[in-house]
């Protein structure tokens, strides 16, 4: 069994800071030695460059099947626009019409022709970069303008995961589709809010989320300090894990605006993401051994 | 007959199939009026299987557009009133055909 384990960095609240925990968390186990890589799922507004900028060696285009007819084959029977549950495809009148931002890819269609008149063509949907920032394995994925394929590509991203590494995903915000897809098949979730009744409603919307996903999941409180203890007592209640408070520190903002990462500039704080590495650590090590004892029941059985 | 012509073409309730002859005319419920998405290609389709030729509505957009003039139907924008005005306004010829959409994708979710 490879030794990989991956980390989605979440919210539901948009702007928390998932990107500095993610990219700072990143930067921090590479000073330790440690193999990590960082994929940047936020594809339709990637930002991660930003802070840990990489060196792009390799760029690929990412590609999704969307049906093509051939009207000389088609008889006008309909069963692709019927299959469809997004009126991407239509048969009017021995016409069929194709409405390529509507389809998402399923393949319905294409299965379902009778007349073999319906072949799959690759659209392109954005690509994939990869590169290394210092000694973190950086990729990321640049969705094509108008081509709203956010989840198509998210997927694709995520199929670059290295076994062997601690992977931390950065997830884009909120709980819709994409955020859904970039969660998908991680093993721990940490889910970024800030300390405001805006931050909490929507910390509660997200784990509602990862709990319907059955993932198990802390919390990061970012710019403790301001607003309420509200996010604090919801935690207690819940008996939810606080991983990390990042304080609310004028210096740390400072820091974000030009680009910096906090863990090279203010080295109190490297302090509290060390602290953050032990508890995934132990949430680690906690996986593997129910993992360890799944296949050894497996096994017995 | 009596009712309001709705605005908008893909999310209107119902669809009143006409004979502008006869003035003979059934109703069809539009099951896509609440639909995520694609309303209007799923409502042009129902329209067209329905034997319309010709399209009054309020607004259309491009991908409803796309499908009633693949198929050859014939589309008069600017419909109000009630659906009798409307085909009283189209028989004497005051609706005139549109060149094409009026409207955005997705302007009848805009509420």
């Amino acid at each position: 069994m490879p030794d990989s384990f991956v980390i989605a960095v979440a919210s539901g609240k948009g702007g928390t800071g998932k990107t500095t925990i993610a990219t700072n968390l990143a930067h921090y186990v590479a000073q330790l030695g440690q193999k990590v890589q960082y994929l940047d799922c936020d594809v339709e507004e990637p930002n991660g460059h930003i802070f840990l900028k990489p060196q792009i060696d390799v760029s690929q285009k990412a590609t999704v099947d969307i049906p093509q007819v051939d009207l000389a084959k088609c008889t006008g029977c309909g069963k692709c626009g019927e299959i469809c549950q997004y009126s991407a495809i239509v048969c009017v009148k021995q016409n069929v019409l194709v409405f390529e931002q509507l389809c998402h890819s399923c393949g319905g269609c294409w299965l379902v022709c009778p007349a073999d008149a319906i072949e799959a063509m690759p659209l392109d949907i954005g690509e994939i970069e990869f590169g290394k920032a210092g000694n973190v394995d950086f990729a990321h994925g640049k969705l094509r303008i108008g081509y709203v394929r956010t989840p198509s590509l998210i997927k694709e991203v995520k199929k670059h995961i290295k076994e062997d590494y601690l992977a931390i995903v950065d997830v884009p915000p909120g709980t819709s589709c994409p955020v859904v897809e970039s969660l998908k098949g991680t093993n721990f979730v940490l889910l970024v809010t800030e300390p405001t009744p805006f931050g909490l409603n929507d910390l509660k919307l997200a784990v509602a989320l990862v709990r319907e996903m059955n993932l198990p999941f802390a919390v990061v409180i970012n710019r403790d300090g301001v607003g309420n203890d509200e996010v604090e007592k919801y935690c207690r209640t819940e008996s939810i894990d606080i991983a990390l408070k990042l304080p609310d520190d004028r210096r740390i903002a400072e820091a974000y605006s030009s680009g910096e990462m906090i863990v090279d500039i203010l080295s109190k704080y490297k302090e509290q993401f060390s602290k953050v590495y032990k508890y995934l650590e132990s949430v680690k090590t906690k996986h593997n051994e129910k993992r360890r004892l799944r296949i050894r029941r497996k096994n017995n059985s | 007959m009596d009712s309001k012509v709705d605005p908008r073409f893909g999310r209107a309730a119902y669809f009143a199939i006409i004979d502008t002859e006869t003035m003979d005319f059934s109703a069809i419920e539009n099951e896509s009026a609440a639909a995520a998405g694609g309303a209007g290609i799923s409502s042009a389709k129902v329209v067209i299987d329905a034997g319309a030729e010709a399209v009054l509505t309020g607004n259309c957009g491009p991908n409803a557009e796309r499908t009633l003039s693949a198929a050859n139907a014939k589309l008069y924008i600017g419909a109000t009133g009630t659906v009798a005005e409307a085909v009283e306004l189209f028989k004497s010829g005051k609706l005139t055909e549109a060149a094409g959409p009026n409207v955005q994708p997705r302007f009848g979710m805009e509420e």
